[in-house]
């Protein structure tokens, strides 16, 4: 018990690495936002330019949407902070994590809203082009509405799990939380860094995961 | 263009570093073919659990998941690979990964069952107690075979998850696929060894997820059509 409560709840050591780990929290907040913003707004792009029904543009977004769905979160990061320099194109750790993991969320969610929009029936086009309302418009006008309703749920647990990877940061030295509670624990020879970065990782996704719960119930039923 | 080729591309040091790749994708099945099974098979159990408890013990069975799907799966790996030493346990590289998968597997795999078990009318239940099988029976052979069949795509889903997750082994330094391609990276001085990485877990999960999303957009059409 003693044993527990100096390697992982050691106050002065705590105490100490508060403010580095709560920095690096801070780091981790910043790249998830950034990540769902950009992710998402990007994802609905991507299903929207889908519906211009353009041969090429379809190609080019579904084999997008293919290879960023199947590579791990963390083969991406890799290769754009460490392969892409070769080229002359180098990123801060803080935007290749970013950019890694949005564009893993934007596959994600063009995929996701691309389903819901072709789950709006036939019938929603057919009754809005009789009302004499163009496709533009019947689009934004009716499909959206419907089909983000639908989205909703499913983009909320997908931006979730996937934020979860700002961890992976870690990797690029990004200083974000667990990256900065590593150095500490090196350095005081101490683990207690590592439960305060993983108790700030659980206060920022304790609430989101109950929450995605309490989205899936509300809309999961059609209208 | 040829920059590029030389780069991403190059023949010469992809001849050099393939069988160290090789040994790589051998550790990432490896990683994959242990983790996976014990995940389901303890995120089964959980939720199994779950269907049996009382008032009481299925809120604390929806605590533990919940608590377990917070982490990201790389904070539980670091906690577990560089804080048991401290109690004089170390545990080999291979074995934190596994036991850090499987403990936030059982998570995600404990909820997809339990909503699968949920959604399953009492009237079985009942059914099969009025048939005179035991609860345990009836579980395995009615109220189980309905309920997996209704969540057959979030556990594939699920599954790429964990077999994509495999990577973050690279951080402990086991030799995996992606840990070998940055360890042949860093001798050839050449990204190649990271597409070719790449390559390999594209060309390896690129059906499987295939599949995986035609299940879920069929689900997403079918669920608004009800």
């Amino acid at each position: 018990m003693k044993q527990i409560l100096d390697n992982y709840f050691n106050v002065p050591v705590m105490v100490e690495a508060f403010p580095e780990v709560l920095r690096g929290f801070f780091v981790t907040v910043e790249v998830a936002l950034c990540v769902i913003v950009l992710g998402v707004a990007l994802g609905l792009a991507f299903a929207l330019l889908r519906c211009a029904e353009n041969r090429v543009l379809n190609f080019l977004i579904t084999a997008y949407v293919e290879v960023f769905r199947t590579l791990p979160q963390l083969v991406i990061m890799i290769f754009i902070y460490f392969g892409l320099p070769y080229l002359g194109i180098r990123f801060s750790p803080f935007l290749a994590t970013a950019l890694a993991l949005a564009a893993v969320l934007a596959a994600f969610s063009a995929e996701i809203f691309w389903a819901t929009i072709m789950a709006v029936s036939k019938g929603q086009w057919e009754a809005a082009s009789a009302l004499g309302l163009s496709r533009r418009r019947t689009l934004r006008l009716v499909i959206l509405p419907q089909a983000i309703r639908l989205a909703i749920p499913l983009v909320t647990n997908r931006s979730i799990a996937i934020t979860k990877g700002t961890a992976l940061g870690a990797a690029v030295s990004l200083p974000e939380a667990l990256g900065n509670a590593q150095s500490i624990m090196a350095i005081q020879a101490n683990p207690s860094p590592l439960t305060l970065a993983a108790a700030f990782y659980l206060a920022f996704f304790i609430p989101l995961v109950w929450l995605s719960r309490v989205l899936e119930k509300r809309y999961s039923k059609a209208y | 263009m040829d920059l590029f080729l030389q780069n991403f591309m190059n023949i010469p040091s992809l001849m050099r570093i393939y069988p160290l790749l090789l040994q790589g994708l051998e550790l990432t099945v490896l990683l994959a073919l242990v983790s996976l099974p014990l995940s389901i098979l303890s995120g089964l159990s959980v939720a199994i659990l779950y269907s049996f408890g009382g008032l009481r013990s299925r809120r604390a069975v929806i605590i533990m998941i919940d608590f377990l799907r917070s982490f990201p799966v790389l904070v539980l790996l670091i906690l577990i690979y560089y804080s048991l030493p401290f109690f004089g346990l170390t545990l080999g590289s291979f074995t934190a990964v596994v036991a850090a998968l499987v403990i936030n597997n059982t998570g995600y795999f404990g909820e997809i069952f339990r909503a699968g078990l949920e959604s399953i009318p009492k009237g079985q239940h009942e059914a099969a107690a009025a048939l005179g099988l035991h609860r345990f029976k009836a579980m395995i052979l009615i109220i189980l075979p309905q309920a997996i069949r209704k969540v057959v795509a979030p556990l594939a889903s699920n599954s790429l998850e964990l077999v994509k997750a495999t990577s973050i082994a690279a951080l402990v330094s086991l030799p995996e696929l992606l840990r070998s391609a940055r360890v042949a990276q860093e001798q050839t001085y050449n990204p190649t060894p990271l597409t070719a990485a790449a390559v390999i877990f594209f060309i390896m999960l690129w059906p499987f997820s295939h599949w995986v999303s035609r299940m879920e957009r069929k689900a997403i059409i079918g669920r608004n059509e009800r």
